[in-house]
């Protein structure tokens, strides 16, 4: 261990390993510092992707994929399934493998990693941010480096004491529950979406297949509803409803920042990533490949602009992530609150109309023809999504 | 510092907890239930204040910076964090 690193990386989720996966290609000094025991656990996630999102990164491994997933299934407070099929659309992960995964991927490239390590504080040196103070086993410790990548989660504070506004609007954060019950009969393929107000008001139910009839059963409902009822309430509600006897193997909690990205990433020595960034598909509250996009984007702007000993560069970061993803996530987010504005009334009659279409001509398209024939504002929003 | 933000956000806290008599001004009224506590970072996370502290298996208030605003109360999914009228030893 040394006193001094290009790059260092706090937090070791996706984000975190990609970055430094990315920085460490390219031949700089990284290390990563995990306030965690264990890369990859606690879990907090539901661990949905979709295919491309993986093999931009990682080759499948099926020692990581629980389950394969080809259906799509949205269901109306009424209890109408609205199936979509696609060709293959993605995998419900098993993220405490993955995760290990990515960051060994990290490791090969010659990142150092440190777990129980807990970082609290910057260092500055006048103005300009010189590393990292942690925690390690009790000990308060110091690391240099010239470029931090805040990758911690929901709940950074890193970026906050270089100065940055970072912390969610609790309107706009998702608090969500999940159980992962074992007996659940479903479909193996088909992720399940329920929505509704007495479900999960400005969010969703999710039910994802795990291997062995397993499933990963959550729900997610919007800040201003936790003041009522929270979203623990809602999940109770649901399996006692649903599958009442179904034993549960593990229960989290965790919140989605369910924003577009920040305003700004990046400032003089530090560059955010993943959840921290709010790196989030609004709409669907995917965080993974989002945020391994983002890690990457950061991992070699953090790289080249240590080679090229240039500390402007880390300003292109916010330019690159906003072309590849930012703009998007904005257009979903505007999606995101016509959607959740629904009455109950309306998904009853978007899933209605949806199934009376013969089963051959059902799909996302389709849907969305319904959706706007219902909400016709929301078209100039779908229109910017593809364009 | 954050005493007249305390004081200001008390008046909204009362309302909501419906308590005018009982509650105290200037002390720390947020209490997490650590034994509930889940530490997902959900309310560290909409702090607006960075008042709270999520290490790997501990969770605390930073007294000297909350200003009682409850949002944490309202983002917790498992509700382990309650208004404490009496106010929370620190």
């Amino acid at each position: 261990l040394k006193d001094e690193y290009d790059v260092i990386v706090v937090g070791a989720g996706p984000a975190g390993s990609m970055a430094a996966r990315f920085a460490a290609e390219k031949g700089v000094s990284v290390i990563i510092l995990e306030k965690d025991r264990d890369v990859g656990y606690p879990v907090r996630c539901g661990e949905a992707i979709s295919k491309a999102g993986v093999e931009e990164f990682i080759p499948i491994d099926e020692k990581w994929i629980s389950a394969k997933i080809n259906k799509f299934a949205l269901v109306s407070p009424d209890g109408c399934e609205a199936v979509i099929e696609f060709g293959d659309a993605g995998y419900v992960l098993e993220r405490r493998i993955f995760d290990y995964e990515l960051a060994k991927t990290a490791a090969d490239k010659g990142a150092v990693i440190l777990t129980k390590a807990y970082v609290n504080g910057l260092l500055f040196n006048g103005d300009k941010i010189a590393g990292v103070k942690y925690e390690f086993r009790g000990e308060q410790k110091e690391v240099k480096g010239k470029i931090v990548i805040a990758a911690d989660g929901v709940e950074s504070r890193v970026a906050r004491w270089a100065g940055l506004q970072t912390y969610t609007d609790f309107r706009d954060m998702e608090c969500c529950v999940q159980v992962t019950a074992s007996n659940i009969n479903i479909d193996p393929n088909t992720l399940y979406f329920y929505f509704g107000e007495n479900i999960a008001p400005n969010g969703y139910l999710w039910v994802f297949p795990k291997s062995g009839g397993c499933a990963n059963i959550g729900v997610g409902v919007g800040g201003m509803v936790g003041k009522k009822k929270s979203a623990l309430s809602y999940l109770n509600d649901f399996m006692d409803k649903k599958y009442p006897d179904a034993p549960v193997l593990t229960s989290i909690a965790g919140g989605v920042p369910s924003t577009p990205t920040l305003k700004k990433i990046s400032a003089p020595g530090i560059i955010i990533a993943g959840d921290a960034a709010r790196q989030v598909n609004p709409l669907s509250g995917g965080g993974i490949a989002s945020g391994m996009i983002g890690g990457s984007i950061a991992g070699r702007i953090a790289a080249e602009s240590v080679i090229r000993n240039k500390p402007d560069h880390i300003f292109s970061y916010d330019i690159e992530w906003n072309n590849r993803l930012g703009k998007r996530h904005e257009t979903f987010n505007r999606i995101k609150n016509g959607i959740y504005n629904f009455s109950d009334e309306k998904f009853n009659n978007i899933a209605a109309s949806f199934l009376k279409a013969p089963g051959n001509k059902r799909s996302l398209r389709s849907l969305f023809t319904v959706a706007l024939f219902n909400n016709p504002s929301l078209l100039i929003d779908i229109a910017k999504v593809f364009i | 510092m954050n005493l007249m933000k305390r004081k200001r956000n008390l008046i909204w806290s009362l309302i909501k907890h419906n308590m005018f008599r009982q509650a105290k001004t200037g002390i720390l009224l947020i209490d997490i239930i650590s034994s509930k506590c889940d530490l997902c970072g959900c309310c560290v996370g909409i702090c607006p204040e960075d008042a709270i502290e999520l290490k790997e298996s501990e969770i605390f208030i930073i007294d000297e910076r909350c200003t009682n605003c409850s949002k944490c109360i309202w983002s917790c999914p498992i509700e382990a964090i309650k208004f404490n009228k009496d106010g929370v030893p620190v």
